[in-house]
């Protein structure tokens, strides 16, 4: 294990995503829509295989437009769905992503030999790829950084509408609040976000990164403030743990267990990826455990010994 | 060509077989999707699948190290299923030991299983002589190589999912429509729903070679989706579904078979959303087609009544001819939808044009017509001022509303009370006029 340039830029890229992840994150979790970056970050692959094949090159402008174009394309498809055939959300999400993610499979063998294009590195993406061109910063570090900024700055500015949406839609909605379209605004947002993250460093990150470190913080924020600031540091945490396992530990360990293996560098975005899962987990069980450490003992009994009434005032 | 018909013919054993599960596969998922739609937990299927990816890594890195090759796809499956199982554990951990909701759950479970599956695949690649090809083929799905073992496993497995999808079908409608009703009725509702988990997990692991682990959920979702345009009863269509995803998946199959270059699990995927989209338009309950048709009926319908009715009243009870400026200035209507309405009724025989002065007149059946409706409609107007206070000046408006959607035994009734307050007559007046 050797810490070299190209292992601080993946971190710096990876901290960067996933920070930039945590914050859209933070606002589809608390308006229940967690399930959107995955399907996002799936659709977007027939927006990208079109824009290589229209443009035959790896051109951010068009490969952008074209994954914007798909997520755009994704709920608005999943939404007329949901209307025409009265399904559930998710359901409607289900079909439309699934189907796009099935195109986007056959037209990314389909232009492959036209543009060098590698399926597989297209779908989980590669930190240790995309870290390697450019001096003496890599393109994607900028990128990532200012996508951050913009979440940044995006959620400063309607935070506060968002939050008033996510707890209370109707309430919002009486208030004046264009419900509708600051619902729109957030999917737009993550479609943004899942899609430069996508393109720059994979699916992997960009899934787990959207999701995880904001579920992290719902396990013990009382605030929207509280839980960006510890969404943010769970993700930081977890793509700077990710990487220092990925090259260092999880090798080792693998060639103790299998002696005749080589054992490089794991792929970095997946490692970060379960790391910032085993944070959540942990901080899971640990919530559990104390509170089952602080009950107090018998309380059991005493409850179901109350009057039903006393019972559902005290909740 | 000849090619083409050994395939579409099923000339060969493999292609039999294989066809066999593929559609049994789809059949069963379609079943069980069938349940999780009506749970509302239709991702639980992405979430299972992209769970399947660590099991898989693991059982290959087991299978290597002992010596093996590592591509037996039971032994493989065996190891989906472990992980596909750890990830519902993770969810019930979830959703047990925290406020965090569903939705979220299923994304975290989701998020970090795939990240801990690719990590590990990333392992596999770099040891020397495995060949990480096979795990591949789990990942997109490739039915082409299932051996005729694997498709019997896979047959198997999907018959008995759907058998007992059949016997407990009642059961799982019950707690399918009201959950606490169940409940209370002392049914297992967890128990059920567990199972129910089960074989999703089952379902899923038995897809791995036909649609792979990140498209299985396309056949749960999609064929009970596109079985809701069709029926919104469950039998109806839980059929419907299971038909949807067995014919889906055997044209996927059949479609790359012709095709080899192109990747086989997207293609059954993308068969299965052409029947979404031929549901979609055209299925009886509530397909596009017959949406518009029946708005356009709706409106037709609502037009012909307004335009006899005005040429009722312009004309004096309908013995004079009426011209179409009179009718359009009569009320706020398209010029163009007057004028369809008014070449239908022509068609109908209802109006015919006035040779002396260039108006229109309704015919002896438009008449009898025209004088059912704007009966019903003082009707109605009186009704609304008798029964339901509203002020006179606003009823035309109100009973306007109303009057179409009346059939002719609600009409009887109102008529029966309005003879007892006394106001009898083939066309009431007009209770405006008495303003």
């Amino acid at each position: 294990m050797e810490w070299t340039d190209v292992d601080t830029w993946i971190v710096t890229a990876g901290v960067l995503t996933a920070v930039a992840c945590s914050i859209p994150g933070v606002f589809l979790l608390l308006n229940r829509q967690s399930m959107l970056g995955d399907a996002i970050s799936h659709a977007v692959l027939p927006g990208l295989a079109i824009a290589f094949f229209l443009s035959g090159s790896r051109d951010l402008v068009p490969l952008l437009s074209g994954a914007i174009l798909a997520g755009i394309a994704t709920t608005l498809l999943s939404e007329a769905i949901r209307q025409t055939g009265r399904v559930e959300p998710g359901a409607a999400l289900g079909v439309v992503f699934t189907t796009l993610f099935a195109a986007g499979l056959v037209l990314v063998r389909l232009v492959a030999d036209e543009v060098h294009l590698d399926p597989a590195c297209v779908l989980y993406g590669s930190l240790e790829l995309a870290v390697l061109d450019g001096n003496p910063v890599p393109p994607i570090v900028w990128r990532m950084a200012a996508l951050m900024a913009m979440n940044l700055f995006l959620a400063l500015l309607f935070g506060k509408e968002l939050q008033s949406v996510a707890f209370d839609e109707r309430h919002a909605t009486a208030c004046g609040l264009p419900t509708k379209r600051l619902r729109l605004g957030l999917t737009m947002a993550t479609a943004v976000t899942a899609v430069l993250a996508f393109e720059s460093v994979g699916s992997i990150l960009t899934i787990a990164m959207l999701i995880v470190p904001a579920a992290t913080a719902f396990l013990f924020c009382r605030s929207v403030p509280g839980m960006l600031l510890v969404a943010s540091l769970v993700a930081t945490a977890g793509a700077l743990a990710g990487h220092l396992l990925a090259i260092g530990p999880l090798p080792g360990l693998f060639r103790i267990l299998i002696p005749s293996v080589g054992g490089s560098a794991w792929n970095s975005a997946g490692v970060m990826a379960a790391t910032t899962g085993l944070i959540f987990f942990g901080t899971l069980f640990g919530a559990a455990l104390i509170r089952y450490g602080n009950r107090p003992l018998g309380r059991k009994n005493r409850d179901r010994n109350q009057p039903v009434s006393t019972d559902s005032s005290a909740d | 060509m000849n090619d083409f018909l050994r395939v579409l013919l099923l000339q060969d054993h493999n292609t039999r077989v294989v066809m066999a599960g593929a559609c049994l596969f789809g059949a069963a998922s379609g079943l069980v999707g069938t349940f999780l739609l009506m749970r509302k937990r239709s991702l639980l299927g992405d979430t299972i699948g992209h769970s399947t990816l660590p099991g898989v890594a693991m059982a290959f890195l087991i299978a290597w190290a002992a010596g093996g090759e590592g591509r037996s796809f039971v032994l493989l499956a065996l190891g989906a299923a472990a992980s596909g199982f750890a990830g519902i554990a993770a969810l019930w951990a979830v959703r047990r030991f925290s406020r965090v909701k569903e939705d979220a759950a299923l994304a975290v479970v989701l998020g970090v299983f795939f990240g801990s599956g690719i990590a590990l695949f990333s392992a596999i690649q770099d040891l020397p002589g495995a060949n990480a090809a096979g795990l591949e083929r789990l990942i997109y799905g490739n039915p082409a190589s299932l051996t005729s073992g694997d498709s019997m496993l896979v047959a198997g497995v999907c018959l008995m999912i759907a058998m007992l999808g059949f016997v407990f079908f009642k059961e799982m409608k019950l707690v399918c429509f009201d959950e606490a009703f169940a409940a209370a009725g002392g049914w297992p509702v967890r128990i059920m729903d567990l199972a129910l988990l089960a074989a999703v997990v089952l379902i899923t692991v038995t897809g791995l070679q036909t649609v792979g682990a990140l498209l299985s959920v396309a056949l749960l979702v999609t064929p009970p989706a596109a079985a809701r345009f069709w029926s919104d009863r469950l039998e109806i269509m839980s059929l419907a579904a299971a038909l949807i995803g067995g014919l889906g998946a055997g044209l996927g199959v059949l479609w790359s078979a012709m095709a080899p270059g192109l990747p086989a699990g997207a293609l059954v995927v993308l068969a299965t959303s052409a029947l979404f989209a031929a549901s979609l338009l055209g299925g009886t309950r509530c397909g596009l087609f017959f949406q518009i048709q029946n708005r356009t009926g709706a409106a037709r319908r609502l037009d012909r009544e307004h335009v006899l009715r005005a040429l009722f009243e312009c004309g004096r009870d309908g013995t004079l001819a009426v011209d179409e400026k009179t009718l359009k200035s009569h009320r706020s209507w398209h010029t163009s939808s007057l004028r369809r309405a008014l070449h239908r009724l022509i068609g109908e025989n209802r109006i015919a044009t006035d040779p002396a002065n260039q108006g229109l007149r309704l015919t002896a059946t438009g008449l009898a017509e025209a004088r059912r409706i704007v009966r019903n409609h003082r009707l109605w107007e009186l009704y609304l001022i008798e029964h339901a206070a509203v002020a006179p000046g606003r009823v035309d408006r109100d009973a306007d509303l109303i009057e179409h959607a009346i059939d002719p035994a609600i009409v009887q009734q109102l008529e029966d009370t309005l003879d007892k307050i006394g106001n009898p007559g083939v066309v009431p007046a007009n209770p405006e006029a008495r303003v």
